[in-house]
């Protein structure tokens, strides 16, 4: 059969008609709350963190005792219906001094998600980003402080300024932000290939401009899931150097300070141990699972 | 579509352009040659399509032409200048005149940002538009390709491909350009949608007064939006003619090949039509052969190919050829 052109007529044009999208805009963050509602672990440990937070910044408002009020009448009593806790050695109301320690604890986990976000994302950013010498310099210097044990870090750097709350945040602030950079440069590297970070280059946008709003914001996924995850740590290192003697002095408490403040009764009184490590028990748990649940959620991996 | 004015918009002149790839085995430095001593001209108004095999250089003339790389040797000379002399204040006039657009229509846009943010970043970095006046730039610039300005507050993902590729048409459009490369435009595209796309570019070639460099592997397709065509080989450019003249009339052997490959759309001619069949693969860019890189698959090759590299020699009116056979 042969075809002619006399054959074919030619279809007028129809007006360009576009599509309209029914579907409601959903947004990442949209997406990854939709799936983070279904983990009830994480969900569960989003509320321990709220319920912990609005604890730790009114309870010690409203509770009738000071941190520090003494009343040697009134030492190691039992939990009751006046001190939930129970008293310690000098008399004091041990949940005003475990709530007072939540506020250390989170006010640590601020600090080390502020140091994370801040330097680290900057850091591995940059690193990432630039590549080549610079990448090589600035990693080699991550290695360097990485290769160093962290407690031993810490510690060493503890013993040099001091103890003391104000210490403690910048002891975090100068080791605490180098997972964070090999991850950010980790995923940096791999996304400055895209061909939508060649577009941002074609039209002209500064390297600034590219990092800001093209590259790190596709990577805030793994950012906050590193973050959530330093949190705990974090937690856990002061409460080990407040154990060890290293941390906040009294009568400041942080669950590390009441923790080893408990030890020597440990035998008569169990209880001013059992509070303030199911306390840092509780929050860990709490971070991680929230940790876990916000991976999974974010991880474009995992999407089905 | 030929176009009567004969300005020069773009002139490159024996661009290089060489990847380090590390080291070998042996501890020896190797170099991967992606464009080799390339030369051509696109005239103002002018689609100059590309063609070559994948892995032959074409996209890295293309990022190499709008300075996404440095070039290894050569220049571009694009409105009298040649643009790896500018430094970075002086490139950013002459990146809006020159735009791309991109190969992989799910890749090249930001999955974070919405529609009207990524059509209107141009316009931020420029400060071309502000406010009110940007988002009415940014729904006639939707309108422009087709969409509309509901689309403005949505994100990459809830489009197709298609409409994808004209988000990132507009992005290119949002500087008002003059010449744009068009990287295998179409080709992530449902066939169904290339038709649609391809139109829409001659639309605005035509209103806008557009000078395309068109690199693409789909002959046919080539053939439609081009006027003049150059053929690449491992780096180099073997072929470069006006298009119905390399399609009537092509000149080098590889050429003959690539052309012979394509299937014609009548069932009596394409039942007589004969393909060339080229042996083995094309050489690693690495480890090129010496001479006439397309000697070792040329069904014609003679001694002298193996000693030295062809040049590009116009043949007659405008048809260049690389063969010495020729």
């Amino acid at each position: 059969m042969h075809f002619s052109a006399e054959m074919f007529r030619p279809l007028p044009r129809e007006k360009k008609s576009t599509q309209e999208i029914v579907r409601p805009s959903t947004t990442y963050w949209q997406d990854a709350w939709r799936r983070l509602k279904k983990n009830p672990l994480a969900m569960a440990g989003l509320a321990f963190i709220i319920f912990l937070l609005l604890l730790a910044t009114f309870g010690p408002m409203i509770s009738p005792y000071s941190y520090s009020d003494q009343n040697l009448l009134n030492t190691f009593k039992g939990p009751s219906t006046k001190h939930w806790f129970g008293t310690d050695n000098l008399g004091r109301d041990v949940f005003t001094r475990v709530l007072y320690g939540a506020r250390i604890s989170l006010s640590i986990g601020i600090v080390a998600s502020l140091v994370n976000f801040v330097i680290g994302v900057i850091y591995g950013g940059v690193a990432g980003y630039v590549g080549g010498k610079v990448d090589n310099v600035m990693m080699r210097i991550v290695d360097i402080l990485y290769g160093i044990p962290f407690l031993l870090w810490v510690i060493l750097l503890m013993v040099v300024i001091g103890p003391g709350l104000i210490n403690i945040y910048i002891v975090l602030g100068v080791v605490y932000w180098l997972p964070m950079a090999r991850i950010v440069r980790g995923q940096i590297l791999s996304l400055k290939e895209q061909e939508y970070v060649l577009a941002a280059k074609t039209i002209g946008s500064s390297s600034r401009r590219i990092l800001l709003r093209h590259l790190i914001p596709n990577t805030m996924g793994p950012i906050i899931v590193t973050m959530t995850l330093a949190i705990p740590e974090a937690i856990f290192t002061e409460a080990f150097l407040s154990f060890i003697g290293l941390g906040v002095s009294a009568p400041m408490a942080s669950w590390g300070t009441l923790a080893s403040e408990a030890l020597s009764s440990l035998k008569s009184h169990p209880y001013l141990l059992f509070f303030p490590a199911a306390a840092i028990c509780l929050t860990l748990f709490a971070f991680n699972f929230l940790g876990d649940g916000l991976r999974d959620a974010l991880d474009p991996r995992m999407r089905k | 579509m030929q176009s009567n004015q004969t300005e020069t918009l773009l002139q490159v002149e024996h661009l290089k352009k060489y990847f380090p790839v590390g080291k070998n085995f042996f501890g020896k430095r190797q170099v991967l040659k992606a464009v080799d001593d390339v030369s051509f001209s696109i005239a103002r108004g002018e689609t100059l399509g590309m063609v070559g095999e994948s892995g032959c250089g074409k996209t890295t003339v293309g990022r190499t032409i709008i300075r996404l790389y440095n070039a290894t040797g050569g220049k571009v000379i694009f409105r009298g200048k040649n643009i790896f002399d500018l430094n970075k204040k002086e490139i950013k006039p002459i990146r809006r005149k020159m735009q791309m657009i991109f190969q992989d229509p799910y890749a090249s846009l930001n999955p974070r940002m919405t529609v009207g943010d990524i059509v209107g970043e141009p316009l931020d970095i420029y400060g071309l538009a502000k406010g009110r006046e940007r988002r009415e730039r940014v729904n006639y610039l939707l309108e422009m390709v087709g969409l509309n300005k509901e689309h403005a507050s949505r994100f990459p993902h809830e489009f197709s491909g298609g409409q994808r590729q004209r988000i990132g048409i507009a992005r290119a459009l949002a500087v008002e350009p003059e010449f744009i490369v068009c990287d295998e435009p179409i080709s992530a595209l449902d066939v169904s949608i290339q038709a649609q796309v391809i139109n829409m570019m001659e639309e605005l070639q035509e209103e806008m007064g557009l000078t395309y460099l068109f690199i693409a592997h789909d002959l046919s397709m080539v053939k439609h939006i081009s006027d003049r065509i150059a053929v690449m080989y491992l780096g180099r450019l073997v072929e470069l003619a006006e298009g119905n003249e390399l399609y009537n009339r092509p000149l080098h052997p590889y050429t003959q090949a690539l052309l012979s490959a394509v299937p014609i759309p009548d069932p009596v001619i394409e039942e007589k039509r004969q393909r060339i069949i080229l042996e083995g693969d094309v050489p690693s860019p690495l480890n090129p052969p010496g001479g006439c890189n397309f000697r070792t698959r040329c069904t014609r090759a003679v001694a002298v190919c193996g000693e030295e590299s062809p040049e590009l020699r116009e043949i007659d009116g405008g048809h260049w050829v690389a063969c010495h056979l020729i």
